[in-house]
């Protein structure tokens, strides 16, 4: 099958999906692995997972004959085979190699998924070279295996794999010791059991091989034999782990390791305590040794109860949440027409009927309520998903500057809209490129300064209201205004700089073609950057403000509405015509007469406060003919989208209200100022305003 | 004639979606899958299970292991075991052999032979020593 043709298949999206997830988690394991290399301290099992993770992906793309991405996870898996097994060191030059590797493989399966047809041979070729390079010839391993001295039984070394197998030499060269502990658990409960004993030995060693051995009562029991290598003697890991049904034996040599020194402290009580606390039923089997061990009882809760443990959760594709929102949204709308026919009756005299109906209506209501915030419930991510790409990129951004950055994250567990966290991760990902590439200063210039060498960036999020707040701070050297607005002055932005405050100046970073950086550097230098990101916050409601310190560094706070699914509008009425605005978009609302309006340079504008605001009028805007007087008194709704702000004359404020919006479709697409349309719910349907789109015009045909 | 009962043990979600499509092609077979090694020792005492197909890298306990376990628990020893990985892990195949799997299947392969050895192991009344 074509690679084109199939991607439009179930199968195909499945596969998509997981190789998504297990890029994902790739991406996070080597941020980890990167750590590691750096302190030196490498854990097997972190090694390992990446190893799977590629051979996964490799044995799923080469199924799909998606033959690119089975090539390069191939190779990968390779360079890792290698690593995992000990042939390879891992240096930050082959670290680098694998985050480029890693990188390739999350486009090439963006491509795919978004059915363009881009041949990335080239790029595939290219990288697959420098993994290759990564591999020297492997060194002749001399002597006798370490492992015959070891008295392994044969069975446990039959089922090894070659990994498990190096895994047992290393622990042998670390001069640990390797113990086989016996199991023996009830069928419908091993797993649970068998978890808390290997929690137990984790925390002090390593869990080489789980072999799962037929025992005496091979129909109600499983038994197990685990390899261990620790450096804990015989006596203190029987005291921790040895129950009825569970034993230790030492293989090999008795020889005591030199000193013993870490062997108390992990088994302090408290610790074997916390785990067992939080262990799940089969905790008292440890914890109380004297209970017999459960008859089989394959019905009972605790089977099904673990059978169904596996997997709680349940992946479904965003458009179905979509459609599932937009009717509730619905719902709610022809709850409220019932509402609206309860008042009606009720003012008719159906006295009775009305208020039984009006209960109904009331307890639909609410029950419809709950249902609207179960959905939206299901769409919500953590934003701390966004944090570990975050990382992933500093990680590269620093080492290719050359500068050390420090990440910090706070409010990871802040939840917001699916779509929202996916729309966001780019601009965030360009403010923190551009602060390393343009906030924070070269390590020699900070310690001058007398600043810490390495630099940080801290992102923090949290919920604010209806929104959620997340800020972007650097402690670099700041934005500084002078060469702003000298650069605006050179590009012609403006003629006057006098005119210009501070405040106002910055926000000349956010227009097209602005860059202040003499180097154009790979990553944030080509002056596409502050513009684009504004435009996108501003496409999902979002507002972004800038607060800089020269010399001490700057932050940037992007606020968005926590789903866009179902937004809170305020309705307005001008020339007889009714809108909807977004309220996350309102900042204000003022009563005002034409003694209030002001015009300067044949523009209006109405005072706020300290602050002039440019003033536009709907039926202008629209071009619509008034049939009606103009009222003498009208409301100016203050709007803002990023930092800039205007105000809206209106002829009345209607309500405040829950909406859908929905897209008008392609043939409405070039209408200027129209987001999309929404249902009041009383048979009337009325336009959105795009609020993002109107400033803009306004303030570009105003400049 | 009873219809005869696949166990599925990897935990590629995907991968085992496409191995189900495959056997639901030949008709006439249950099918239980297992998302881990442990699931599937979990699942095994459950039903008479006629015929397995394991991958090796799994989490908890791999496909050897799981191999070793089947062979030597009475119960299952006569159970017929493919193993379907991806080359590569040459030598693990070769334990995997050793320790009594029957067929070793590499992926990619083609459905069409992995039903026909499905189809030869399963139409058989008892299993041929091989």
């Amino acid at each position: 099958m074509s690679e084109q043709s199939a991607t439009h298949t179930k199968a195909v999206q499945d596969f998509l999906a997981e190789a998504e997830e297990i890029v994902e988690q790739l991406g996070s394991e080597l941020a980890d692995l990167s750590d590691m290399a750096e302190s030196g301290e490498l854990v097997p099992d972190v090694l390992n997972s990446i190893f799977r993770g590629a051979h996964s992906l490799k044995g799923l793309a080469g199924m799909f004959s998606f033959s690119g991405v089975a090539e390069l996870a191939h190779n990968m898996e390779n360079l890792l085979d290698w690593l995992r097994l000990g042939k390879l060191n891992l240096t930050q030059q082959l670290m680098a190699v694998l985050f480029d590797a890693h990188e390739l493989l999350s486009t090439l399966i963006r491509v795919l998924a978004s059915g363009e047809d881009t041949n990335m041979a080239v790029e595939i070729a290219a990288c697959v070279t420098k993994i290759n390079a990564c591999l020297a010839p492997p060194e002749k391993q001399s002597g006798a295996s370490p492992l015959e001295a070891l008295g392994l039984p044969a069975h446990i070394r039959g089922a090894l794999t070659e990994y498990e197998e190096h895994r047992l030499k290393d622990n042998l060269a670390k001069g640990r010791i390797i113990f086989t502990i016996h199991t023996s658990f009830d069928l419908s409960t091993f797993d649970t059991e068998l978890s808390v004993v290997t929690d137990l030995l984790k925390g002090c060693g390593e869990v080489i091989s789980t072999l799962p051995s037929v025992g005496e009562n091979l129909d109600t029991n499983i038994d197990f034999e685990i390899l261990f290598g620790s450096k804990c003697t015989l006596d203190t890991l029987k005291t921790t782990v040895e129950r009825d049904n569970v034993t230790v034996a030492q293989l090999g040599s008795s020889v005591a390791p030199e000193q013993p020194k870490v062997t108390t402290e992990p088994f302090a009580p408290e610790t074997v305590k916390a785990i067992v606390d939080t262990g799940v039923p089969a905790v008292a089997v440890i914890a109380a040794p004297q209970t017999p061990a459960p008859t089989l009882t394959p019905t009972s809760d605790d089977a099904v109860l673990s059978a169904k443990s596996m997997s709680r959760t349940v992946r479904v594709d965003i458009g179905k949440l979509d459609e599932l929102m937009n009717i509730v949204g619905e719902l709610v709308l022809a709850n409220s027409t019932i509402a609206g026919v309860t008042t009606k009756m009720r003012n008719e005299g159906f006295s009775h009927m009305a208020i039984e109906l009006g209960k109904a209506a009331k307890g639909l209501e609410r029950k419809l309520s709950d249902l609207q915030k179960g959905v939206m419930e299901i769409r919500m991510i953590p934003i701390g998903q966004l944090y570990e790409k975050m990382s992933r990129i500093v990680r590269k951004i620093s080492r290719e500057q050359g500068k050390r950055v420090d990440l910090k994250f706070f409010g990871a567990d802040t939840e917001l809209d699916k779509l929202i966290v996916e729309d966001i991760s780019d601009p965030m990902m360009h403010i923190i490129r551009n602060a390393i590439d343009h906030g924070i200063e070269p390590g020699d210039v900070r310690t001058a300064q007398g600043k810490n060498e390495k630099g940080t960036i801290k992102i923090s999020s949290y919920q604010k209201g209806n929104h959620v707040v997340i800020e972007i701070e650097d402690d670099g050297g700041g934005i500084d205004v002078e060469k702003v607005k000298n650069k605006a002055l050179q590009k012609g932005l403006v003629s006057d700089i006098t005119a210009v405050s501070d405040r106002e100046a910055i926000d000349f970073i956010f227009l097209p073609g602005f860059s202040t950086n003499e180097v154009v550097s790979e990553v944030s230098g080509r002056g596409v950057g502050m513009d684009v990101v504004k435009n996108n916050i501003s496409a999902i409601c979002g507002m972004v403000d800038i607060e800089t310190r020269k010399g001490e560094g700057s932050r940037f706070i992007i606020t968005l509405p926590i789903t866009l699914a179902i937004i809170k509008a305020l309705i307005i009425r001008c020339s007889g015509r009714t809108y909807a605005l977004p309220i996350t978009s309102v900042l204000e609302s003022l009563l005002m007469t034409d003694k209030d309006i002001k015009t300067v340079e044949r523009k209006e504008i109405v005072q706020l406060r300290e602050s002039t605001l440019p003033l536009l009028r709907l039926e202008h805007y629209f071009d619509i003919r008034r049939s009606d007087e103009p009222p003498k008194e009208f409301y100016v709704v203050v709007v803002g989208v990023a930092e800039k702000r205007l105000g809206i004359a209106v002829d009345d404020l209607i309500s405040q209200q829950d909406i859908v919006i929905k897209p008008l479709g392609d043939s409405f697409k070039r209408f200027r100022g129209i987001s999309g349309a929404a249902d009041l719910g009383d048979q009337r349907t009325i336009l959105v305003l795009d609020i993002g789109g109107i400033i803009n015009e306004t303030m570009r045909s105003g400049s | 004639m009873s219809s005869k009962t696949i166990l599925i043990a990897d935990d590629s979600a995907t991968m085992r979606a496409m191995l189900v499509a495959i056997v639901d092609a030949l008709g006439d077979y249950q099918i239980i899958e297992a998302s881990s090694g442990f699931e599937a020792l979990r699942l095994l005492p459950r039903d008479h299970v006629d015929l397995i197909l394991t991958d090796i890298n799994m989490p908890d306990i791999n496909g050897l292991e799981l191999i070793s376990y089947l062979r030597t628990n009475p119960n299952y020893k006569d159970i017929p075991v493919f193993i379907i990985s991806t080359e590569g892990s040459a030598k693990d195949i070769e334990k995997g052999k050793q320790l009594g799997a029957d067929e070793y299947v590499v992926k990619p392969f083609s459905p069409v032979i992995l039903q026909q050895l499905i189809n030869r192991y399963l139409n058989k009344t008892s299993r041929h020593v091989s």
